[in-house]
């Protein structure tokens, strides 16, 4: 397996992780389903839900492909932005508050509250070093292109990894969302929930510092 | 922190009612002249218990004068709502406000048994930060405790309108007030809400000076006592309408939306119409255009009654009012259980058709110039009033002291604190159990009522009931 393909894997598996965390809104898709008596009010609430989280995953890479053109200070950006991803962890594990201006957000804006989550609890800046690492790569395999065509392609990377990301994310979250309101019944929904705060705060830190290390003596 | 949802949480009010049934309340005690500290009770409800209906453990408090009188959970089935993603909280702490005092209790109730206090939040550190006095109702909400206020700021709470603040649901820190556009709201009482469909309803009661030295008969005839139901934008923190049932209908108090937040209607009790002294209940729904309405559903008349036989406040009226003082709804949202504290009786309504409830049951216990006697043969002070409902429906609690200076006024001859239980049948009707039978401490009276693992007017469901 070459490291890209790797961590294209991790893309996907970050995806499945973020969509079986409930803190990233699949009890949001089995409420609208309950709430609407309408089965299809879920794959609706999950579309929303999608949408808020690509954008915000968007957010978070797009400054990043647009810096990485400039080629030759690249170790410094993957260094810096691995350790930004360590700090948001960090944060998260010494602030176990949750954030409280997502429960002012109506409970109808889906895609909003999507938005807000993701951010809130870094999870597009978890791609972060994967993304770097993947774009790291590219250079070294085609031959070193001129800095427009480096950065076109890396905008286009930016897309490809969140839009891969939250399509995982989508169906693992959906799986469980379905699971629960077809099968399971709501009972589950509080037996299902798990306190993913530490790890979720300890995966940060973990990514972070493999961006790091991959920074420095990757390849 | 917990790695899993506290059991204690409930998705739906149906799977509320499946959950194991209650082991032991807690109970206000509360000493109506100040002379004694005020107090939590814990009451064994567990049948085959040694200690069965006895109070097995006391939290008194080390100040006096504070007034126990409404209190609730630090957290609730609300916390599994979608929005959060954090469902670890613990329903673990009761929030005990003194209405005389305006100081507030924390108290750790994990252990029953061994319920002690947790914290104590000052009265000055509430009016610094919220220009409110004398805190009231508890719920546990998305943004953490909500907590109604009776009084405005000043000593005599009259200072600014009363309203609603807003504590940390771990910390119990004060964060602040929660309105942000009140519109023409000036008095509170008690409120509820529906949190997917994010709306909220507020009540009104009187300011300070018409209740904390007993009821002013001139307010009162003179319709001066709230008279409105608020409906609120939950999370814009703004008033978007207010229905006024009339002026005549004094005190509107207990709000009951109904459990399942499918739903979009509730129950709001008034405690007296001063033009025939009838007790109601209104039935409050939102239209298909989205409007609030309310709607007169249930009267229920005076008794007549000999002026001698009567309290001095109600001899030139020579009858007894019911008085509506607190309703409760069981959480598959059919039965509406109504005090009438005046008379002495508790009703069981069937709302399962909101719109036209029907009466199932009814006991006598206490009453004005009746004082039935609890069928065990013991006295039962004053007449049903906070009425609680086990989560299963089966169980329906009540204590009898309404409010120290009103208890006084309308019965001046009573005294004393008691809990009761009624059995529900299986397709209504109530009847007193003759087992279960609590007598406070002498010279303490008793109010709210909760039940440990929540009962039907703390928990708030996210989710419908399917």
């Amino acid at each position: 397996m070459t490291s890209l393909t790797a961590l294209w894997g991790a893309v996907i598996f970050s995806g499945v992780y973020h969509g079986l965390n409930p803190g990233m809104g699949w009890p949001l898709a089995v409420s609208a389903a309950l709430m609407e008596q309408n089965p299809r009010a879920l794959p609706r609430a999950l579309a929303m839900l999608a949408v808020g989280h690509f954008v915000a995953m968007i957010a978070i890479l797009l400054p990043f492909s647009l810096m990485f053109f400039l080629v030759e200070w690249e170790t410094e950006i993957r260094v810096g932005a691995g350790i930004i991803v360590v700090a948001m962890g960090v944060y998260l594990l010494l602030n176990r508050r949750h954030p409280k201006f997502l429960a002012r957000v109506h409970p109808a804006r889906l895609a909003l509250w999507s938005f807000l989550a993701a951010m809130a609890h870094g999870a597009g800046l978890m791609l972060v070093p994967i993304y770097l690492g993947i774009c790291a790569i590219g250079p070294d395999e085609t031959g070193h292109l001129a800095a427009q065509a480096l950065m076109s392609g890396n905008v286009v990377t930016a897309f490809t990894v969140a839009a891969a990301h939250t399509l995982a994310m989508t169906v693992a979250g959906g799986v469980v969302a379905a699971v629960i309101y077809v099968w399971l019944g709501l009972k589950f929904l509080s037996r299902t929930w798990l306190n993913l705060d530490v790890v979720w705060a300890l995966s940060l830190i973990l990514v972070g510092a493999f961006g790091i290390w991959s920074a420095l003596y990757g390849h | 922190m917990n790695l899993r949802p506290d059991p204690t949480f409930y998705p739906s009010p149906k799977l509320a009612m499946q959950a194991p049934v209650e082991n032991y309340a807690f109970t206000v005690m509360l000493s109506p002249d100040g002379s004694q500290s005020d107090g939590i009770a814990v009451v064994d409800l567990k049948p085959d218990s040694d200690t069965y209906g006895q109070i097995v453990h006391q939290v008194i408090v080390p100040n006096k004068g504070d007034e126990f009188h409404h209190f609730g959970w630090n957290a609730c089935s609300s916390a599994l709502s979608p929005l959060s993603g954090h469902a670890f909280l613990e329903r673990r702490y009761l929030i005990v406000p003194g209405i005389r005092s305006s100081r507030i209790y924390v108290i750790d109730v994990k252990d029953p048994l061994k319920a002690h206090i947790h914290k104590t939040i000052e009265p000055e550190e509430l009016f610094a930060k919220t220009g409110y006095s004398r805190p009231h109702t508890i719920h546990c909400g998305p943004e953490g405790i909500y907590v109604s206020c009776l009084g405005g700021g000043g000593a005599d709470g009259t200072d600014g309108p009363p309203g609603i603040f807003i504590m940390d649901c771990e910390t119990f820190e004060i964060i602040g007030q929660y309105e942000m556009d009140r519109g023409p709201q000036d008095k509170h009482y008690d409120f509820w809400w529906n949190l997917p469909q994010d709306y909220m309803v507020s009540s009104e009661w009187g300011l300070p000076p018409q209740f904390e030295n007993g009821v002013v008969a001139e307010d009162l005839l003179s319709n001066k006592y709230g008279h409105s139901i608020h409906f609120w934008d939950l999370r814009a923190r703004k008033n978007i309408q207010t229905i006024d049932l009339g002026d005549n209908h004094q005190m509107a108090l207990e709000i009951r939306p109904a459990h399942d937040p499918k739903k979009s209607y509730g129950f709001c009790g008034v405690v007296v119409d001063t033009t025939n002294l009838q007790g109601s209940i209104f039935t409050w729904w939102r239209d298909d255009d989205g409007k609030w309405q309310a709607k007169k559903t249930i009267t229920i008349d005076p008794r007549p009654e000999k002026p001698e036989n009567l309290p001095p406040l109600l001899q030139g009226f020579e009858a007894v009012p019911p008085l509506v003082t607190d309703i409760d709804l069981s959480l598959d949202d059919k039965y509406l259980y109504v005090a009438c504290w005046g008379l002495g009786e508790m009703h069981q309504y069937d709302v399962s058709d909101p719109m036209n409830p029907v009466l199932a049951g009814k006991v006598e216990v206490g009453g004005i110039a009746r004082g039935t006697a609890h069928p065990n043969g013991k006295p039962f002070a004053y007449g049903p009033q906070m009425v609680e409902i086990s989560r299963d429906g089966k169980r329906v609690y009540w204590t009898n002291s309404l409010y120290s200076t009103w208890d006084d006024q309308f019965y001046p001859d009573d005294e004393g604190g008691q809990m009761v239980m009624a059995d529900v049948g299986e397709n209504g009707g109530l009847t007193l159990n003759k087992d279960f039978y609590v007598d406070f401490p002498a010279g303490l009276r008793s109010h709210q009522i909760r039940l440990e693992g929540g009962d039907c007017s703390t928990d708030s469901f996210c989710y419908p009931s399917v």
